[in-house]
């Protein structure tokens, strides 16, 4: 392939101090399930890394604990250098089920994150307006969740995401409950957004074609005991127009080989 | 019009409306004493509803209605949540609530006599015997659909435990509690009369009894289609307002 193409060792020393790091990280279920065995990953700060692998392998869960909602079994997560005990302030999250209150309006629901947090009520509302025009969703302040499609309330979801301001944006398969063509829209728009928004983002996807299409790195996990299995950096620039992207050769060679690699655990 | 949309077009109330002209005419030739004809019990009805005896007893009955569904509201729901929230509760209570769910409480009313005495006191007691555990299970039930995805993202974004339970669970949870209390308001009526009509010497048992004694069939039916129709429009009134909260369910 090419020279963005790395062989196995997890740690990468470009860019700097990784921001989180995860050393030895396994997960072992009392079932004797083995979720997550001895994963060793630094996340460059900036980039949108994708955590890539077949369904079951062990990616939420990893990213899970990487947010503090989840404690490994072994191993730690260091963000900013700072070992992991808990959710904290610099991480922000985007549910695959949206995880929006059903009872509020897109508004309170963007606002949510900075209710918590114990934001005075007209400032967090003045800054849930700001992310839900930013993510689209001028005039649906007042909807409630389920009368809006899929795709509007992962926009809601994003947008909550993103008034907390934190650093990191960890996002679990946020796409895989919409429909096809609405993935490609969400997909765009978060790269337009990221143009925006200086974030570090950990994505997680089972889907080839969106995580060679969104990221800067993917991380390539094996099937169950999950480790990683390969490291992948497309080397798409993702500051030109969005709709470029799936043109380019090195889109397309990536998605290749990146199957080529998967194809082995689909038994 | 086509027989189907004829069909569509019957009224709910209409077999109401068959069984009472089914009901007069039995009244009427029949001829069984048990049965008086249904306009009869109508007129009695609409007389009985302005007797002294009558508001005296819908009051004493209101009040241990009341008093009892209060106990029940007020001890239900927290033993619910607790249950809903924390494992260990459930786990030493569950089978109690089972048990009890279960139980033929009617049973009970009679041994709860030499305890709390042959008064309102008992009825009070039956009330929320009757109608406590539907709250609780669905208190419970209620708390465990509340997503993980939500408690997950309210713990996130730095969700503290009373945050969560007040922000998160308690209004997730609210749909099935209010259909408890609906369920419990049915049992809560059932409750009330039964322990009146088991004691009777209060309330509407006292009147059932006094027209039974007295083989006054006119006013004992008029005092049960009394009874059952404030039952109904209690209930249909706990409806309405659980159905406003129907959107909950929906995006669920």
């Amino acid at each position: 392939m090419n020279a963005m193409t790395r062989p196995l060792p997890a740690k990468s020393p470009d860019e700097g101090t990784p921001i989180v790091r995860v050393e030895g990280v396994a997960m072992r279920y009392a079932s004797g399930v083995t979720a997550l065995d001895g994963i060793d990953l630094d996340f460059p700060r900036g980039k949108l890394t994708t955590l890539l692998g077949p369904s079951g392998c062990g990616k939420t869960t990893l990213l899970k604990i990487i947010a503090g909602l989840i404690r490994p079994t072994a191993g730690s997560v260091q963000v900013e250098g700072r070992p992991v005990t808990g959710p904290g302030p610099e991480r922000a999250l985007v549910f695959q089920d949206f995880a929006l209150l059903p009872w509020a309006t897109v508004l309170r629901n963007v606002a949510f994150g900075l209710e918590l947090r114990g934001t005075p009520k007209a400032e967090r509302e003045a800054i849930a307006e700001k992310y839900i025009r930013e993510v689209g969703l001028s005039g649906f302040e007042n909807q409630y969740p389920n009368q809006l499609s899929g795709g509007m309330r992962q926009r809601a979801g994003l947008a909550r995401a993103l008034t907390v301001n934190s650093d990191i944006l960890m996002m679990d398969e946020p796409f895989s409950a919409v429909d096809e063509q609405m993935r490609r829209k969400l997909q765009e728009d978060l790269l337009s957004l990221l143009q925006v928004e200086q974030k570090t983002v950990i994505f997680v996807t089972h889907s080839i074609e969106e995580a060679v299409y969104l990221s800067d790195r993917i991380v390539l996990l094996s099937r169950r005991p999950s480790r990683v299995s390969a490291i992948r950096d497309p080397g798409i620039p993702h500051d030109g127009p969005p709709d470029q992207i799936r043109r380019d050769q090195r889109y397309l060679d990536t998605v290749d080989e990146i199957w080529d690699t998967l194809k082995q655990y689909l038994q | 019009m086509t027989p189907r949309s004829l069909l569509d077009r019957v009224p709910s109330g209409l077999s109401l409306v068959v069984w009472a002209a089914v009901w007069e005419l039995i009244g009427r030739f029949g001829g069984v004493d048990l049965i008086p004809p249904m306009s009869s019990i109508a007129v009695k009805a609409v007389e009985i509803v302005q007797t002294d005896s009558f508001l005296e007893a819908l009051a004493v009955t209101a009040q241990a209605f009341g008093i009892g569904m209060a106990l029940a509201i007020v001890v239900g729901i927290p033993l619910g949540v607790a249950m809903g929230v924390w494992r260990p509760a459930e786990k030493l209570l569950n089978v109690w609530v089972n048990i009890f769910i279960s139980a033929p409480l009617t049973a009970l009313v009679p041994a709860l006599m030499p305890l709390l005495g042959i008064g309102q006191t008992t009825v009070i007691a039956t009330v929320f015997l009757f109608a406590v555990w539907v709250l609780v299970i669905d208190t419970q039930a209620g708390i465990r659909h509340v997503g993980s995805s939500l408690v997950d993202m309210a713990r996130l974004f730095g969700g503290t435990r009373t945050q969560i339970f007040f922000k998160v669970l308690l209004p997730g949870a609210l749909p099935e509690i209010l259909t408890g209390l609906r369920l419990a308001v049915v049992r809560g009526v059932k409750g009330v009369v039964i322990g009146q009509i088991i004691i009777a010497l209060l309330g509407f048992g006292e009147l059932f009894e006094l027209y039974l004694q007295n083989f006054l069939m006119e006013e004992f039916w008029a005092l049960v289609f009394v009874v059952f129709a404030l039952a109904f429009v209690l209930v249909e009134a706990v409806g309405v307002v659980e159905r406003r909260f129907d959107f909950y369910a929906g995006s669920r």
